[in-house]
């Protein structure tokens, strides 16, 4: 079984695929990493050797930041915003879209479900 | 799409001026500014900026963590304060 960075790897899938369920790694990295650790991207997780496991780990290690440290710097530099007291702090702080989305509609990404207003005329046609 | 690097960041010349003679002599005055636009430099930390909304001048007080932001940023031009209900209305 391979477990890197924190995360067991599914076992059936292969390798370059796997790797994208470490939170971080995204197709894209993850060809690369498959490359750089020379590992054949065809082959499955489960059928790797432990050197294999060992070249992608230490090259994840070395130039990729995943898992709980990205977790980390991410929540870092919202709070950052959030503590200086810039427009986009008091974007996330209200919970509504930070880069200028309209809010008029939509934004239900940020806005979570909709909270429907009572006496709120409909819009005659 | 971000500035172009070669252009540097924007920074009012004019108010470089007036925080480098303040800086100089060690005075700390608040000043009025209109230039929303202009990049935090590391020379304003410590200096606290009147900076227009719009409407009024809002103080901002310029820490370490503000630097690269702009001044704008930190005045705020809209005054939403949520849709009034009827019990905050007959509140007032």
């Amino acid at each position: 079984m391979a477990r890197i960075a924190g995360v067991d790897l599914p076992r059936e899938k292969r390798v370059e695929v796997a790797l994208t369920y470490i939170f971080g790694i995204g197709p894209t990295s993850a060809k690369k990493i498959v490359v750089e650790a020379k590992v054949n991207p065809d082959t499955r997780t489960k059928d790797l050797t432990d050197a294999e496991v060992a070249a992608i780990r230490e090259v994840i290690d070395k130039s990729y930041k995943v898992e709980g440290d990205l977790r980390r710097e991410r929540t870092l530099a919202v709070k950052r915003l959030m503590d200086i007291g810039c427009y986009r702090g008091l974007r996330h702080r209200r919970g509504m879209p930070v880069r200028g989305q309209r809010t008029k509609t939509n934004a239900r990404t940020r806005k979570g479900p909709k909270r429907t207003v009572a006496g709120k005329k409909k819009a005659t046609k | 799409m971000p500035r172009s690097i070669k252009k540097g960041p924007y920074v009012a010349d004019r108010l470089v001026k007036r925080v480098e003679q303040m800086n100089e002599s060690g005075d700390k005055k608040i000043l009025k500014t209109w230039f929303r636009s202009s990049m935090i430099i590391p020379d304003f930390i410590g200096h606290t900026l009147a900076v227009h909304n719009g409407k009024k001048f809002i103080p901002v007080y310029i820490t370490e963590n503000m630097v690269g932001h702009k001044l704008g940023e930190f005045a705020a031009t809209r005054t939403f304060k949520g849709h009034g209900g009827n019990e905050k209305k007959t509140g007032r």
